[in-house]
């Protein structure tokens, strides 16, 4: 059984993180140095935490598998960041992006988090602007917003759709002044293969030099893991080719709890599958939807081409299901109506893709207008498909893009592991069972600057950990664990990839667990990866030495730990036995097919202890909530 | 979207490591118009590992074209021959059939080969570290409206802070130089307030770290213009020179 | 003046001096340029120009101490510049694709440069030699000129070289304008244009001299 305090303070709910900033134990200025902290990932929470702690004195030693802290994938984020600064005069508060935040969740999120992510988004805004991010502005000079995925205020500041791009260059600018500095260490081309914990306290962890090979071991008094989320489990999404879940399950596997697994959003707006060969999916900011008008052809077996289509031959389901939001109506509703209408048959060509038009956008504001807005991501398309989407409407179909599910983690992002803290999209906290638009720069730099270098300093103040010597038993065991598991799929030699396994996980996992679940899907579907596991650790092939670049050892590593991750996945998904947000479930849907959440049993955080290889036990934190009424999400 | 395969001979650069004598490895293959040339290349990587040959290792990652991670030398150009593409956007569309394409890593003597097309490109990390910032600490900015910027102003630092850092604007200049990625980040700060405090010693220590780190001189040629991914100008250059001359002459050192 | 070294050595500096030498040699160029273009006026024009400048040796001296230390320090920069960056990029590319992405006289500026060395040498060994030091007191410096061109591969040679010089001052020109930090959307084009109308103007005029002189002697024999 794991301790699943979430430590959430106390007080009204404006007031709780000024409390607990007050109530925390400080480490006196001078002290400070004599403490150090591990961060692995250097994307906006890794980086943000790094560069922050490095400000305040610790000494800091930062991780990524890349060759430059600049090229996490937070890097390819496009259409912007939420921010309550009200700018726009539209009504917009703190309260009013919790709601929509909390609501957008479906209410499965820890309601005192995700109160503290809408409080300090303000300040985000004021440290990028300071680091020179290039906001778009309006000619006045004032920062420019504007409304974006769901809401209905103008809350979203962005640099054109190059938004993450320059929220990571901007925490880069800081880190790399801090390493200038001396504050931070940089290790890069380091991939993490597990934490090391001694006397229940996270204490350093094990790398692999991606260059030589070799096993590293580095300690310190805190560990950071802000190592992104899980999306490539299905093979393909919108992800970078290297993102993974390694850190985090290794961490899982020593003992932190892994929360709400199966919450998986899929990006509505992503550009369809080409061919069996494609390697990955490619996402089209959500921002194309406010002025783009999303519809399939009415007929199934359409055969025209699009300018032949009618007006009376095309439904417009978005608009015609939810007339209030229209094309803007949340990503897991946007992306299950854009299934079940290929599913009808009524994709373009009969395939599974939709159209995005813009004709109507062009007529209203003219080319140039829809030129300056969204310019880039219609060169970035036409770059792609060979289609100009100012004469052809594009065509989208939904991908794999985020996941809010990650290790659980306290109201002070600390895991069930004492010292282990985890941000941004690795940990689970802020979004609950669906993310809204332009909310995970938020929590990334919101946890990475302002959340967690005020935790590690409490956790320092009042816990003292000891510092210990790589040398230890604890670290040996961990290096040897880790020289084992690479010998071992070394030694395998069987006929299929690495890249044939985990394609075929891919196509379970999208099939079984993505936009909709059911029981006896997910039943078989668990039992399926399982198999998949036996065929991996039986029958792959991984060529090369241990001791030299090989980047087929890495990906062996990230498929060995997806394959279990996967089938916690479906466990998660089947306990769930509701709909809510990206998790829905076939079997609890109004007759119009709307998601029926279930309050009464479900709201709870599913915490999941890792006994041993496809064994897990529950835990459940309640979610309370003191200031909000569950509501049902309607976006009519 | 079906259209017929094309038919290509990839001759694709091996190299052991930075000291070994590299050479053309190559390739017969048919592949759909509609794939990324990275495509191409997780395919014949994963008949090799079948065949239990050693991959040839290539970088890549968001493939997205904004990581600026990707990056090979494309029939002697950097990312290809597409204008403002990154290798990782590059399609097969844009070769004929029966063509012989050759592949090569990004050289320069600051970015040595660490394995077939795979380079090191600390150099780069190297110059941001000396001056790429504004300094302040987190939690001491004013409120972000205090300071108005003009749209052109945010537009133009936009432009230079479009970078990826990918390096092709070394790897197709015939000097190696990098001065189109250092004048993107002076650019980027000197045209926005938020620089200008440290306008002058940032440029200084910039350049200094990018003589440091072996990349060549500029000589104005413009190539690294013209094969920037992201399309950075070289007036930023310009700009990068004016700051130079302006600070050797301000700096009280 | 540790900061003047510093700055100067630095891979900016090397451009500012090259550009500051080479902006102020076009200068020059263009006051050999006025001076060489009374050849076509007739003999005693230019035997009289010349001659006038006898006169006044000592400014003369001056002014040719400070080309030579304009020369020395484009010439040295120049060579360092290449150098160097010959060693920064050590390995060329199978396929060499340097036209699709810059102009053949940005690329050929250290291997012009370096034909216009030699051309200077045998120029300042030949007739600036002969005019200061060969004339015996007379002032046919016209006949001299003419007289040389007669020959064929004297001739040819000065054709090509200064048709170098054009390429080399048509990248040169705007480069210099591009490294003082003198580039805008609405000027650069002008200050493109003008190079190249120098570049044309000076290669041609230059040219025509032994062209000229050539077929003179052709016809007049």
């Amino acid at each position: 059984m794991i301790n699943l305090d979430s430590k959430v303070p106390e007080g009204n709910l404006s007031e709780k993180w000024m409390n607990h900033k007050f109530n925390m134990k400080l480490v006196n200025p001078a002290n400070k140095r004599k403490f150090d902290v591990i961060v692995v990932g250097t994307g906006l929470a890794g980086a943000g935490a790094a560069a922050t702690l490095g400000e305040l004195g610790y000494k800091v030693k930062a991780f990524t598998y890349h060759d430059s802290s600049r090229r996490a994938h937070s890097i390819a984020a496009q259409g912007g960041i939420n921010a309550a600064k009200d700018y726009q005069n539209d009504g917009d508060s703190i309260y009013r992006l919790f709601y929509d935040t909390i609501k957008g969740g479906d209410f499965r999120s820890r309601e005192a988090n995700t109160y503290r992510l809408a409080e300090v988004s303000n300040n985000i805004i004021d440290q990028c602007v300071a680091q020179g991010v290039p906001f778009a502005r309006e000619y006045g000079g004032t920062l420019a917003n504007r409304s974006f995925g769901g809401a209905q205020v103008s809350r979203t500041f962005y640099a054109r759709g190059e938004t993450g791009q320059q929220l990571l260059l901007g925490a880069y600018s800081s880190l790399n002044r801090q390493i200038k500095l001396g504050n931070v260490e940089m290790h890069h081309r380091r991939e993490m293969l597990d934490v090391v914990v001694v006397d229940g306290k996270a204490k350093g962890i094990t790398v692999r030099n991606l260059l030589t090979g070799e096993i590293e071991s580095h300690s310190a008094q805190a560990v950071v893991l802000a190592t992104g989320g899980y999306s490539n489990v299905f093979f393909l999404s919108t992800s970078a080719m290297m993102s993974n879940a390694t850190a985090a399950w290794r961490a899982h596997k020593k003992g932190a709890a892994f929360a709400n697994p199966c919450y998986t959003q899929i990006h509505p707006t992503c550009l369809p599958q080409h061919g069996e060969g494609q390697s990955k999916l490619v996402l089209m900011s959500e921002s194309l939807r406010n002025d783009g008008r999303i519809w399939v052809p009415n007929i199934v077996g359409e055969k025209r081409v699009v300018s032949d289509i009618p007006e009376n031959d095309r439904d417009y389901y978005l608009e015609r299901r939810y007339p209030s939001f229209g094309n803007l109506a949340p990503r897991d509703i946007s992306s299950r109506s854009a299934k079940y209408a290929c599913d009808e048959g009524k994709g373009v060509n009969g395939g599974r893709s939709v159209y995005l038009d813009f004709a109507d956008a062009i007529k209203r504001i003219g080319e140039p207008a829809v030129r300056e807005k969204y310019g880039n991501l219609f060169e970035m398309y036409e770059n792609i498909t060979g289609e100009n989407p100012y004469k052809v409407p594009m065509q989208i179909y939904p991908a794999p893009h985020y996941t809010m599910g990650g290790l659980w983690v306290d109201y002070n992002l600390q895991s069930s592991i004492p010292g282990l803290f985890v941000a941004g999209e690795a940990n689970f906290s802020d979004h609950g069972a669906n993310r809204l638009g332009a909310s995970a720069l938020m929590q990334g730099l919101a946890d990475g600057y302002f959340v967690v270098p005020y935790s590690i300093g409490n956790y320092f103040g009042s816990e003292k950990p000891e510092k210990v010597d790589v040398k230890g038993a604890e670290f040996k065991a961990a290096e040897e664990s880790v020289k084992e598991n690479t010998n071992k799929m070394l030694s395998i030699n069987g006929k299929q990839t690495v890249d044939d396994i985990h394609r075929k996980l891919g196509n379970l996992l999208i099939d079984k667990v993505g936009m909709s679940r059911d029981e006896a899907g997910l039943k078989g579907v668990i039992k399926d990866i399982a198999d998949l596991r036996e065929e991996f650790w039986n029958d792959v092939k991984v060529v090369g030495k241990a001791d030299e670049i090989n980047q087929n050892i890495e990906r062996a590593g990230r498929v060995a730990d997806f394959l279990e991750l996967g089938e916690l996945m479906a466990v998660d998904a089947l306990d769930r036995d509701e709909s809510c947000g990206a998790h829905f479930r076939e079997e609890h849907q109004t007759d119009e097919g709307e998601a029926v959440r279930n309050d009464a049993d479900y709201a709870y955080v599913s915490a999941w202890e890792y006994k041993k290889a496809g064994e897990w036990e529950l835990n459940k934190e309640d979610l309370t909530f003191e200031s909000v009424e569950l509501a049902t999400r309607s976006y009519k | 979207m079906k259209e017929h395969n094309i038919n290509l001979t990839l001759k694709i650069w091996r190299q052991e490591n930075a000291t070994a004598k590299g050479y053309f490895d190559e390739f017969k293959t048919s592949v759909s118009p509609h794939a990324s040339l990275l495509e191409v290349f997780d395919e014949l990587n994963n008949n090799l590992e079948k065949e239990g040959k050693d991959p040839i290792v290539f970088e890549s990652d968001c493939r997205e074209g904004i990581c600026g991670t990707c990056g090979m030398v494309i029939n002697g150009r950097p990312h290809g021959n597409q204008t403002k593409t990154a290798t990782c956007q590059l399609h097969m569309r844009t070769f004929k059939d029966g063509e012989t394409i050759y592949i090569e890593p990004f050289k320069a003597k600051a970015f040595p080969v660490l394995k077939d097309l795979m380079v090191d490109r600390k150099g780069l990390d190297v110059i941001q570290q000396a001056g790429g910032y504004v300094s302040f600490n987190t939690g001491s900015a004013p409120d972000a409206n205090a300071i108005p910027i003009s749209k052109t102003a945010a537009s133009l630092a936009l432009d230079a802070a479009e970078c990826i850092g990918c390096g092709a604007c070394v790897a197709a200049c015939k000097n190696s130089s990098a001065m189109l990625f250092v004048s993107a980040k002076v650019s980027q700060f000197a045209l926005l307030p938020q620089g200008q405090a440290e306008r002058y010693e940032r440029v200084q220590n910039m350049v200094i770290a990018h003589d440091e780190s072996g990349f060549g001189s500029c000589t104005n040629t413009y190539a690294c213009e013209a094969e920037c991914p992201k399309g950075i100008s070289v007036s930023n250059i310009a700009r990068m020179n004016r700051d130079y001359f302006v600070s050797n002459m301000k700096l009280q050192k | 003046m540790g900061w003047l070294s510093k700055s100067l050595n630095s891979s900016i500096g090397k451009k500012i001096v090259m550009a500051l030498t080479g902006l102020s040699l076009i200068l020059f160029l263009t006051v050999h340029f006025i001076n060489n273009m009374f050849l076509f006026f007739g003999k005693d024009g230019f035997d009289l120009l010349v001659g006038s400048l006898d006169a006044v040796k000592p400014l003369v001296r001056v002014a040719e101490t400070a080309l030579v230390l304009l020369f020395g320090f484009h010439i040295f920069n120049g060579i360092r510049l290449w150098w160097e960056n010959r060693k920064a990029n050590p390995d060329k590319y199978a396929i060499n694709a340097a036209k699709e992405n810059s102009t053949f006289f940005s690329r050929t500026m250290p291997y012009t440069g370096g034909i216009i060395l030699i051309f200077l040498i045998g120029h300042l060994a030949t007739l600036w030699v002969k005019f200061n030091f060969g004339m015996e007191g007379t002032h046919h410096y016209y006949d001299v000129v003419a007289t040389m061109f007669q020959d064929l591969p004297t001739a040819i040679f000065y054709v090509i070289v200064m048709l170098v010089l054009g390429f080399h001052l048509n990248h040169g020109f705007q480069s210099a304008f591009q490294t003082f930090g003198w580039h805008h959307k609405k000027y650069t084009p002008l200050v493109e244009f003008i190079g190249t109308a120098y570049a044309v103007i000076f290669a041609v005029g230059f040219a025509a001299i032994p062209i000229y002189f050539f077929i003179r002697s052709m016809g007049g024999n």
